[in-house]
């Protein structure tokens, strides 16, 4: 098996992020409305948000979601 | 009308014209905040709206017990909304692409990552990292997690990854997880911190 240049520079990214605890997809989405609060509020993320943070960082789909999240409150909240 | 978080809870777990009129209302919000969200993406044209709202809903409704009040019970429950639209984009654009295929096809070029002009220290070092790399996705990693590891790396979203394998994205996510720990801890047993292998490829 052999992984390209941009894989290899993925798993490299991704190997470098990883910690023994990290939150998963369903956690992330229990947190993730409070954190976006915060984001769009320009507030600090506390430390019990932290790993809403980490979790974006390393799960595509969740960041993808995420984003559009913020596009949607905008909205309803503009 | 407006509601706070318990009278969302209350009108939504209860029945009647209380829980129509407050279904409605979510309703009207989650499709102002999706048209907005997948305004510029291919594929989330309005009968998709309309569709991934009843899936919302009902999938909102479902998971009331889990709001923890931590937030807007708006904010929480376009979180669930974007998530369920989201996940149905990547399923529609993935669906015909089989996991096998992805996986098992001719490999990528391979191309010896980054700094085009390495000198040989760096260039052996980074020839190591590459072949202890290799040898513990071969060696170390379970078939289950080589296949699911390589199909995210070619792009294929973990919703898609699960369904083909008879998972749920969350044991999709424990899976790739481990396999990033392997790897981490395989490496670092060859001698090679984060720091170094970031030095390695970034330098």
């Amino acid at each position: 098996m052999s992984l390209s240049k941009e894989e290899i520079d993925t798993l490299i990214r991704l190997i470098g992020l990883t910690r023994d605890d990290e939150i998963d997809c369903e956690r992330c989405l229990t947190l993730v409305a409070e954190f976006a609060e915060q984001v769009l509020a320009g507030r600090s993320i506390p430390a019990g948000l932290e790993a809403v943070a980490h979790h974006l960082s390393v799960c595509e789909e969740c960041c993808e979601e995420y984003e559009a999240l913020l596009e949607a409150l905008k909205a309803i909240d503009g | 009308m407006v509601r706070d978080n318990q009278t969302w809870l209350a009108h939504l777990g209860g029945t009647g014209p209380d829980q129509q009129a407050a279904l409605s209302d979510l309703r009207e919000v989650l499709l102002r905040g999706l048209r907005r969200a997948l305004s510029h993406r291919a594929g989330g044209g309005e009968e998709f709206l309309e569709d991934v709202i009843q899936d919302s809903l009902v999938r909102i409704l479902e998971r009331l017990p889990q709001f923890e009040g931590r937030s807007r019970f708006l904010t929480w429950s376009m979180s669930v909304a974007t998530r369920v639209a989201m996940s149905e984009l990547r399923r529609r654009r993935w669906k015909d692409v089989s996991l096998e295929t992805l996986v098992d096809g001719p490999d990528p070029a391979t191309e010896r990552a980054v700094n085009h002009h390495p000198g040989p220290d760096m260039q052996w070092e980074r020839q190591a990292i590459l072949d202890t790399m290799h040898a513990v996705i071969r060696n170390d990693l379970t078939p289950k997690q080589r296949t699911a590891l390589l199909a995210e790396l070619r792009g294929m979203p973990q919703d898609e990854i699960a369904r083909q394998l008879g998972s749920s994205r969350n044991a999709l996510y424990k899976l790739t997880h481990d396999a990033r720990k392997g790897l981490k801890r395989g490496l670092e047993e060859a001698g090679f911190t984060a720091e170094d292998i970031r030095a390695v490829f970034t330098g």
